[in-house]
């Protein structure tokens, strides 16, 4: 019993403690940012240390992957470099931090990389936590489906299986706007498509940009539906409270666009797994506006 | 099909990758398993002291370790406690630092486990003869608790091995993210690529985790007599 007793003050103290230390954490970023905005200006900070962080990702062909010799590549990087380019004059100085999806948010608020360029998609949620650039792409959902049996619109799917993958933006879409429709759900990209493939449903729903890739890959299957659900943009992101930062990207990206500059990194990065058959304005934005 | 798949672990220098983040799970495993070790053998020590605010500062700090993942763990240090005090400390860092004090709760934990199973009588008849309190210790309590702590500590050890995985979160590019990014690459023109990495990558810790297992068992027989 006194073990008991024990063990139960131990979980309390620990728990006080935990929330002493989350609570901790959060009042220093607070301070934290009054520090850099009252500090000198970022962009000045950049340029002094010679390098700027941006963050990409290592595993996300073709926007941010790592290739078989070890490069950062992807559309992602392409711009990176260049930005690093227009702001420290060698696409050389920019030093790539790798990050992932769960922990994008994470990296800015702790400093530890100056933008972030990792496929970052604009939501009014990350909008409280980070400051997003201007957009310079575009995504929807898609479905694709064996050529054989296209899937042209939602209406076709009534009663038959969708694959979908776990928490991404289709399996929300489908479970809010058509819960009617059976979802078979999987983990990795290589089940959802391995399932597709041994027909085990009608159609696959995700990222249409992803699937417009695979669907050139893999002969016998289409993109019956190529846009789908709300469009949602795409955008370089700063620590929140960055303005200087944020207003440079947003000149940069007016200023590359007089020259096409995301059309070309359309073409460099996207174009080869994308083929001829995509239309680059469905997913480019130049000059960052929407047309 | 299989066989097709086979072929991206040599293209470019994939292989070399994929040893260089072993490397790197191995460097942050080994030295927190030394660390946490070194720190946890004095703890589980201090945690048969018959103070109850020693034993209960222990068990606490035990406790902390046991309930607070690790992941959270990491984030709170990689992007909490450095944010807080203003300084920077490489992800590779912090994964050692959590990964040492980690390993030090759970070691305490069983070493005091190990010197409370140990018999009384064997106190006693060491008191009995006249030993002093370290010497209780050092020729009677740790020679006997050692050999029982022996499969727990290598159990923690492999554990410790395997849970690095999760330093990808700050960042830091261990052998399963080499993996991933081999084969995210790879997904549209080999889809079995997967099979072949994960395959290796299962090799590769079992080429880490299986000299402890060995270890242990050398030590075992080494010290039954």
């Amino acid at each position: 019993m006194v073990m008991n007793i024990k063990k139960f003050l131990a979980v309390i103290l620990s728990t006080l403690f935990l929330i002493g230390v989350l609570a901790g954490c959060g009042s220093s970023a607070t301070d934290s940012k009054q520090v850099s905005t009252n500090a000198k200006s970022s962009l000045e900070e950049i340029k002094k240390s010679g390098t700027i962080k941006i963050g990409v990702f290592s595993d996300k062909p073709p926007f941010g992957y790592v290739d078989a010799n070890g490069k950062n590549q992807g559309f992602d990087v392409y711009i990176a470099k260049r930005l690093a380019k227009d702001l420290l004059g060698d696409e050389s100085k920019v030093e790539f931090v790798l990050v992932e999806a769960a922990s994008r948010v994470e990296f800015l608020q702790a400093n530890k990389v100056d933008i972030i360029l990792a496929n970052f998609t604009v939501t009014d949620e990350r909008k409280q936590k980070v400051d997003f650039a201007n957009p310079y792409m575009k995504v929807a959902l898609g479905v694709v489906s064996p050529t054989g049996e296209p899937i042209t619109s939602v209406e076709q799917l009534k009663g038959k299986k969708l694959i979908v993958n776990k928490g991404t933006t289709a399996e929300t879409y489908f479970t809010k706007n058509y819960p009617d429709i059976k979802l078979l759900k999987y983990d990795q990209n290589t089940e959802a498509f391995e399932a597709l493939k041994d027909g085990r449903g009608a159609a696959l729903a995700h990222d249409n940009t992803l699937l417009f890739a695979w669907a050139r890959e893999n002969a016998g299957f289409k993109v019956g539906i190529p846009t789908l659900g709300s469009l949602d943009t795409i955008a370089p992101a700063v620590k929140k409270g960055d303005k200087e930062l944020l207003d440079w990207i947003n000149t940069e990206l007016e200023n590359i666009g007089k020259e096409n500059f995301i059309h070309k990194a359309y073409d460099a990065t996207l174009k080869p797994a994308y083929g001829d058959s995509i239309n680059p304005e469905d997913i480019v934005i130049e000059g960052g506006k929407l047309k | 099909m299989l066989n097709s798949g086979i072929s991206v672990l040599v293209e470019g220098i994939n292989l070399q990758r994929l040893l260089a983040g072993l490397f790197v799970t191995a460097r942050i495993a080994l030295i927190s398993i030394v660390i946490g070790s070194v720190l946890g053998i004095m703890l589980g020590l201090i945690r048969t002291s018959k103070s109850k605010v020693v034993r209960f500062i222990c068990r606490f700090y035990l406790e902390v370790f046991r309930i607070i993942p690790i992941l959270v763990w990491m984030f709170i240090v990689y992007f909490g406690v450095t944010n807080m005090f203003n300084i920077h400390l490489s992800g590779e860092l912090v994964a050692l630092i959590i990964f040492s004090l980690w390993g030090a709760a759970e070691m305490s934990d069983i070493v005091r486990g190990a010197i409370e199973s140990l018999p009384k009588h064997q106190i006693e008849s060491g008191r009995a003869l006249g030993l002093s309190f370290w010497g209780l210790y050092r020729y009677i309590l740790i020679p006997q608790a050692i050999r029982r702590l022996l499969p727990g500590a290598i159990n923690l050890s492999t554990r410790m091995v395997k849970t690095t995985s999760l330093v990808v979160m700050i960042g830091v590019i261990d052998v399963v993210k080499v993996g991933q990014q081999i084969i995210e690459r790879s997904i549209l023109k080999t889809p079995t690529a997967s099979f072949w990495i994960y395959g290796l990558i299962f090799i590769l810790y079992f080429i880490v985790c299986y000299p402890l297992a060995k270890l242990s068992k050398i030590l075992e027989t080494k010290w039954e007599s």
